[in-house]
């Protein structure tokens, strides 16, 4: 029960950004009016996938250190899960973008950028699959992950933020922090992000678990 | 291929933005979905955006749970 601790506390934050997120009282910013909760919702599916897209790069690089193989599983199944939440991220924006800009497919650097550098993910996923030799898969995939997290920074942190965009917190476009006064937004963002964090983690877990099975007597 | 049709849908779904551009810069039509969306303070996005996530990590722990049935059904199958 020791080791499962987290996952009860991720449950519980969950559920406290649920219920807080849709009652607590929010400033209302611009045309977003209620739609800015979706700070609590859409913004923490983009922490999780860079905390795993981390996870990613690291055990990448861990990997390319000793050719352990495990360090290769655990590499391929955070990108995985990554791109889950990095999906759901993209189609959750759209879907507000629709509300507040007039368009749910702009041409909007922010949503544009974002895009490619999901598909620079899922080609990591898709040049997994095309080879079938299991170190060669390895170290190829090893190799394009370190370049993928490289352009992943820059692609949906940096240049959003140099460029006019209509996304809160880019150069033309403030981020919140400065209308909430009152300090509610960030009382539930904090909880929220960390939440939806662990939850991403967890099923990091499931996946690496269903591998490690898979892959079992090749380890033995 | 399961695995392979799903990847490729989903690079279809993410290159539609570049697609779609021109086509649809506007959404400012009515219809009973657009004004249910933009009634009460714009608070059912919200209530979308939550559906989604709670669809989609569903879906892929659906698709999580059909794997590890098919290894069950192996190893019991190969000992």
């Amino acid at each position: 029960m020791a080791k499962h601790w987290w996952k009860a506390l991720a449950v519980l934050l969950l559920l406290y950004t649920i219920i807080a997120g849709f009652l607590v009282k929010i400033p209302v910013i611009e045309n977003n009016e209620q739609s800015t909760r979706n700070l609590f919702f859409h913004v923490p599916m983009w922490i999780s996938m860079y905390t795993l897209f981390t996870i990613s790069v690291v055990n990448s690089i861990l990997y390319l250190g000793k050719y352990d193989l495990r360090k290769d599983i655990l590499a391929s199944c955070a990108a995985n899960v990554g791109v889950l939440f990095g999906v759901m991220g993209f189609v959750t924006g759209s879907v507000w973008a629709t509300y507040t800009w007039g368009g749910t497919l702009t041409s909007d650097p922010k949503q544009i950028s974002t895009a490619v550098a999901l598909l620079i993910y899922l080609a990591y996923l898709v040049l997994r699959m095309s080879v079938t030799d299991i170190d060669k898969r390895a170290r190829v995939s090893a190799i394009y992950n370190i370049f993928a997290f490289a352009l992943l920074i820059p692609l949906t942190y940096i240049i959003p933020r140099m460029v006019d965009s209509l996304h809160p917190g880019s150069a033309t476009s403030p981020g919140f922090r400065g209308k909430d006064t009152s300090g509610t937004l960030m009382m539930v963002f904090y909880p929220a992000f960390t939440g939806w964090t662990l939850l991403g983690v967890w099923i990091y877990t499931l996946r690496v678990r269903y591998k490690r099975l898979e892959l079992k007597n090749i380890f033995k | 291929m399961i695995n392979r049709a799903s990847y490729f849908f989903l690079t279809l779904a993410l290159l539609l933005p570049s697609l779609l551009v021109q086509a649809q810069q506007q959404n400012t039509e009515t219809g009973p979905v657009n004004e249910l969306l933009r009634s009460n303070g714009k608070i059912y996005v919200v209530v979308t955006v939550l559906t989604i996530i709670f669809i989609c990590i569903v879906l892929y722990l659906v698709r999580l749970d059909r794997k590890i049935s098919k290894l069950e059904h192996q190893q019991q199958s190969k000992p």
